[in-house]
């Protein structure tokens, strides 16, 4: 997945030269995790650059840049570290299109690593989805597979409106083969990963393939046929086709790294039971992260959903 | 290094005159000390110096006639410029054409003397949108309420200028109270490390809201950052149009050669209240007041133009006329100005509107024509 990024900002950079790519180590470097590598070289200090420590700067920079034509693609070094950053992404990214009667689009990205699973500190671990999808105005796409990465980050670059785009950290070593361009869905569209009848797990970003790998599991350990639906768009979401598969399979749980207590599945939740009541026949079930504050390298892999997590709640829609 | 802003604003005070064409600002140097206050030359033709005036002279006809329009009810709110009028109008001044100037609540003369349309200016008081002009037609942002935010977009657009190699320059201000804030840093030292062409001004009016100058900070001049992030600072009485437009536009041409950002700090005074909403008389003296308005920046300006000849009362009474067409302009416009179709809420959340927003406008729809029938 990570290649499939680095591709998706080269190819970006190559077919439109307002786009420009900057944050902290982005440059020389090629990013603390390297999905920048090569950029700088190829494109020069000009279109790809380092930043002071200052993530506000960042993305407040950026508000500037799109202002004045460019598309600037930011990234924040970390989940925990795009904090510092909030007051320009709410205040401003996320209404100067309205504030200003519709005259001023910002093209921008926001690019930020997220979510658990690496052994890391608890600042290089969170899932801050539910921040920015709370926010009017943003766009959050998450990738779950590397062709997603690929196709939803040049599409995300390519937008009219400013994206958050999370990046599955965990994900960054998962392999594809992959013909580029890839082509997919645009934003807004979510996608059926797995066709099945039992009942709907719905994932996005870290989750799609712990979802997949449950949905291959209980094949063979219970005989149970999971559709698995990959949320890609968290704002705007694509709640029609969500309301399609929880409608067909009558059960459905939403499933994230996140914390439970007004967490992104709390709102999809509560959509699909006033839009899908009449189909359901067990209450839409969570399945996430404890709320707790991220918890410390031994122990989280008792904090992120996995598997069994799922299994088991699938185990409870069937009991209903 | 131990100047108080008021002292070091009365002694830099009107003796900055007689000579029109010279102008007194201290330099910051590097290591961090205020520099002496060396006379600059500013070159300004007589036809300047009059527009200068007559944007500082509407500016404040356009300012009183706000107030009142706030306690008429048809402004909702509105942040005064009066007594900081040199400090805003000398500095966009100072601006060519292609510039951007990216302003706060605070500078409604300063964007109106850049030239937007009083009317669509106020729209953010008045409620009716939040940004009711154009900001490509003007080259001018948004009045920013968060503050110190809109310094880092100065920096930003300043940037992406440079590397399009347009010779443009960004303007921004903010006030000694948000020069607290951690944007205002950032937006200082990226603007220096890039050497962005952008000029900080700063108008230091005392107060942030009700706390004095002296518990924003325990520097003699806010202009001393400037040599913390490597960059020239200058320190001005931002009572005095002529220093103010001398030390912008020194900014300005230095920005615009590619030599990079400066930080000016004009030293001024809110005559009025924070906005509407405040009460001065918790936290000032009318005697620290009065010592200001001595020093009011139309009036003096004013009294040098009338020594020095270069303006005469049919002048005068022709600026007076514009002022009064302009504040009957805005009373026409923004009384009772209409609020607008609701539905318009959904429509500039995105480029487009998602399938969410079309369920909550027609379900607002449908409480309008509810509302409609009864």
């Amino acid at each position: 997945m990570a290649g499939a990024l680095n591709a998706a900002l080269r190819d970006s950079m190559r077919d439109d030269d307002t786009v420009v790519v900057y944050g902290e180590d982005v440059g020389r470097l090629g990013g603390v995790f390297r999905i920048t590598d090569g950029l700088q070289a190829e494109m020069g200090a000009d279109r790809c650059f380092d930043t002071p420590v200052a993530e506000a700067g960042i993305a407040g920079t950026a508000i500037g840049m799109a202002l004045y034509g460019l598309r600037p693609v930011v990234e924040m070094q970390f989940d925990g570290f795009s904090y510092p950053a909030l007051n320009q992404v709410i205040s401003h990214v996320a209404k100067y299109r309205n504030r200003t009667r519709g005259r001023v689009g910002l093209p921008m990205v926001i690019r930020i690593p997220y979510g658990g699973g690496i052994g890391a500190v608890e600042h290089h671990s969170e899932s801050p989805e539910a921040y920015y999808a709370h926010t009017a105005g943003l766009t959050v796409v998450s990738p779950g597979t590397p062709a997603d990465a690929y196709a939803l980050l040049r599409a995300s670059i390519a937008f009219d409106d400013p994206v958050i785009f999370l990046e599955p950290k965990r994900r960054y070593w998962l392999k594809e083969d992959l013909e580029l361009p890839v082509t997919a869905p645009p934003i807004g569209e979510a996608i059926v990963r797995r066709e099945g009848t039992t009942a709907t797990v719905i994932a996005y970003g870290p989750m799609v393939t712990t979802a997949l790998e449950a949905a291959t599991r209980a094949v063979g350990e219970s005989g149970w046929d999971l559709e698995v639906v990959d949320v890609r768009t968290l704002s705007p979401v694509d709640m029609d086709t969500l309301v399609a598969s929880a409608s067909k399979t009558g059960r459905a749980l939403v499933v994230h790294e996140a914390v439970r207590f007004v967490g992104y599945g709390a709102e999809i939740a509560a959509e699909l039971s006033e839009r899908a009541f009449g189909y359901l026949a067990a209450p839409v079930l969570r399945v996430t992260g404890f709320d707790v504050p991220y918890p410390s390298a031994k122990i989280e892999r008792h904090f992120l959903p996995d598997a069994d997590r799922i299994l088991d709640a699938v185990a409870r829609l069937l009991e209903y | 290094m131990n100047v108080s802003v008021e002292v070091s604003s009365a002694a830099s005070g009107p003796s900055s005159f007689p000579g029109l064409s010279k102008a007194a600002w201290q330099d910051v140097a590097a290591e961090g000390a205020l520099g002496t206050a060396n006379p600059h030359a500013v070159d300004l033709s007589a036809d300047q110096l009059r527009s200068l005036y007559r944007l500082m002279a509407l500016s404040r006809r356009v300012d009183r006639q706000a107030i009142n329009l706030t306690r008429q009810g048809a402004l909702g709110v509105f942040a005064s410029s009066h007594g900081q009028e040199a400090a805003q109008v000398g500095s966009v001044f100072a601006l060519e054409a292609d510039d951007w100037l990216f302003p706060t609540y605070r500078e409604t003369v300063g964007t109106f003397a850049r030239g937007v349309d009083v009317v669509e200016l106020l729209a953010l008081f008045s409620g009716s949108w939040h940004c009711g002009f154009d900001p490509y037609k003007y080259r001018v942002a948004p009045l920013t309420t968060p503050l110190a935010t809109q310094a880092l977009h100065a920096v930003g657009l300043a940037m992406a200028a440079k590397i399009k190699h347009d010779p443009i320059v960004a303007l921004t201000f903010f006030g000694d109270g948000a020069a607290s804030e951690g944007d205002a840093h950032e937006a200082l030292n990226m603007a220096g490390v890039y050497g962005a062409p952008v000029v900080f001004v700063v108008q230091n009016n005392g107060y942030a809201i009700s706390v004095p100058y002296r518990l924003q900070t325990r520097a003699s001049s806010i202009a001393l950052r400037a040599a913390g992030v490597g960059i020239p600072g200058i320190r001005v009485d931002g009572n005095d149009v002529i220093s103010v437009y001398g030390a912008v536009r020194t900014a300005v041409d230095r920005a615009r050669r590619g030599d990079g950002p400066t930080l000016v700090e004009a030293v001024t005074y809110r005559l009025e209240a924070h906005t509407t909403a405040d009460d001065t008389s918790r936290y000032r003296s009318d005697d620290e007041a009065s010592e200001w308005r001595a020093r009011d920046p139309v009036e003096r300006f004013l009294g040098v133009l009338r020594e020095g000849g270069v303006v005469d009362d049919a002048f005068l009474a022709e600026v007076e006329a514009e002022g009064e067409a302009t504040a009957a302009r805005m009373r026409d416009f923004l009384f009772d100005a209409p609020a607008g179709d609701p539905r318009e809420m959904f429509d500039h959340v995105y480029a487009a509107r998602t399938p969410q927003l079309e369920i909550e406008r027609a379900l607002l729809d449908q409480e309008l024509r509810a509302a409609d029938e009864r």
